[in-house]
């Protein structure tokens, strides 16, 4: 059994996979725990599409891809924010089409590939192609956003659930949520490496989405969510080792699984509590 | 122990002899409507007196707190807060949010909910220290809460999230609180406790301005009444003390 475990991390690409899919799952994790507190999943997965086709532009422009993908982030970020503070298109239409036109925009530039194959892992992920010098990106930017979440976190807190009060001590509710968008559009690049563009949202959504269900305090909140993150990430590991199947599906149906067993235990205890 | 304060203004020393508040022909319009929501309100208001404002739904009450609070912007008019204009001290002005405008359901216990009235204190990159706690511990022993400190705030009832968000702008030891109906919706045991905590605030020097619907009891619980009506102030009642009233 302990051999069955070990086997797959002799090899350096599965230690390396294994130290990215831990340090994403932990930022996607802590900061999902905002994302679903706030309401903002559908700016996060808005987010994990729109970077496309910076991502694109900067494959066929021989670029790094983590930049194009930093650059297109932030200004999506960038504009949800000006566009939301302006307040004359809803916010939600507004990404509705923000998101959608840069996804478009991104599959148009795809089709200009030679090979669509090529950018296939972007869509997908490859946890196992992760190589050493993504490993320092990701390392730094996992450092930056915990070490920012943490040395802000009584702000943060305050602005999600009272903000009024926060502006009456002179606390920017929207400077905060700026700073929110520009930290998950950072988590989301790195995101896309594990499990691709289309399944970002899950990383960020589902862990903190199954903890809500298991406990009302914030903190206990986000260590249960990254517990999940990292779980499922181990598993999808194992499975794409093992059974050759995609990574990034098996770590995200790894999370809908403990997503379904958190809501059976939260039902269980609620009709318990009834009784 | 440095402070970085969030607004960039640190603690700013009160005017000398000049009232804890005074307006001058304030007027608020929200945008896109058609009338002010306040029009050329004038008052003054000296220290630690316990002021209502009452006024039919609609009538300017949290309006003219907002206002005040520095949540909105005048047309015309000025507001000073210890001769200061709004936003030169936010630590002296504390405002108790009407309770639909706080996410309950938010993860978050009631003493760390009232902790937060030490934030302005501390800024920026400072946690709370024992004194901010023992702070929170005295005010919550005060009101009535202690026993409930670790529930979830959405696990309260509505006199408790009242009675918790008073505790909140206790705290804060600011001189003048802004309370928006703070009486709504809560039983007999938390009004008075609500009752008497103004009252020694009063005793203390703190003067405080209340948003209320509640006409009972006002001669008892208030130095003085002032009623709006759409926007313009139409009634300045004297109960206990001399005010100047422009």
């Amino acid at each position: 059994m302990i051999d069955w475990l070990l086997a797959p991390f002799r090899y350096s690409f599965m230690q390396t996979g294994l130290i990215a899919a831990t340090l994403v799952g932990i930022t996607c994790a802590v900061l999902g725990t905002y994302v679903v507190l706030r309401r903002m999943a559908f700016i996060g997965d808005a987010l994990a599409h729109t970077v496309l086709p910076g991502l694109v532009v900067a494959y066929l422009g021989g670029w790094s891809l983590f930049g194009g993908a930093i650059i297109a982030g932030l200004l999506t970020a960038l504009g949800i924010g000006w566009v939301s503070r302006r307040g004359t298109v809803r916010e939600d239409t507004a990404i509705g089409v923000l998101f959608t036109a840069m996804f478009a925009l991104g599959i148009l530039l795809m089709s200009k590939v030679r090979s669509f194959r090529d950018l296939s892992h972007i869509l997908f992920g490859n946890i196992l192609g992760v190589r050493p010098e993504d490993l320092i990106q990701i390392s730094l930017i996992s450092a930056g956003v915990l070490g920012t979440l943490w040395l802000l976190h009584k702000e943060l807190e305050l602005t999600s659930y009272d903000p009024t009060y926060a502006e009456v001590i002179g606390l920017k509710a929207d400077r905060m949520r700026m700073l929110l968008l520009i930290l998950l559009a950072l988590t989301v690049v790195t995101c896309i490496q594990v499990v691709g563009v289309i399944l970002t949202s899950a990383l960020l959504v589902t862990p903190a989405a199954a903890a809500a269900l298991l406990t009302t305090r914030l903190p206990r909140m986000m260590f249960i969510a990254a517990m999940i993150a990292v779980g499922s990430a181990l598993v999808g590991l194992y499975a794409s080792y093992y059974a050759d199947v995609a990574s990034g599906a098996a770590i995200v149906l790894t999370c809908t699984t403990c997503f379904g067993i958190a809501w059976g235990f939260n039902a269980l205890r609620t009709r318990q509590s009834r009784v | 122990m440095i402070t970085i304060a969030y607004s960039g203004r640190g603690f700013t020393p009160a005017q000398a002899h000049a009232p804890a508040l005074a307006l001058e022909g304030l007027t608020v319009m929200y945008p896109g409507a058609s009338r002010p929501a306040l029009r050329e309100v004038s008052l003054s208001v000296p220290t630690g007196r316990r002021v209502a404002l009452v006024g039919a739904n609609g009538s300017g009450k949290s309006t003219l707190l907002k206002a005040v609070a520095g949540l909105l912007y005048p047309q015309a008019g000025s507001i000073r807060i210890y001769g200061r204009p709004v936003g030169a001290c936010h630590h002296r002005v504390a405002y108790l949010p009407q309770r639909g405008e706080i996410d309950w359901d938010f993860p978050v216990t009631v003493e760390r909910m009232v902790l937060a009235g030490r934030y302005v204190h501390l800024g920026w990159l400072r946690s709370p220290n024992q004194s901010d706690q023992q702070r929170v511990l005295q005010v919550l022993e005060q009101l009535g809460l202690a026993d409930l400190a670790q529930r979830q705030i959405s696990q309260l009832s509505g006199g408790q999230q009242q009675r918790a968000l008073l505790a909140r702008a206790l705290v804060q030891d600011a001189d003048l609180l802004l309370l928006d109906e703070p009486l709504s919706a809560v039983d007999a045991a938390s009004r008075a406790i609500i009752a008497a905590v103004l009252e020694r605030l009063g005793q203390q020097g703190k003067t405080a301005l209340v948003a209320t619907h509640h006409l009972d009891r006002l001669e008892e619980e208030f130095d003085h009444i002032f009623g709006l009506e759409q926007g313009a102030l139409t009634q300045v009642q004297n109960l206990h003390a001399s005010l100047e009233v422009a």
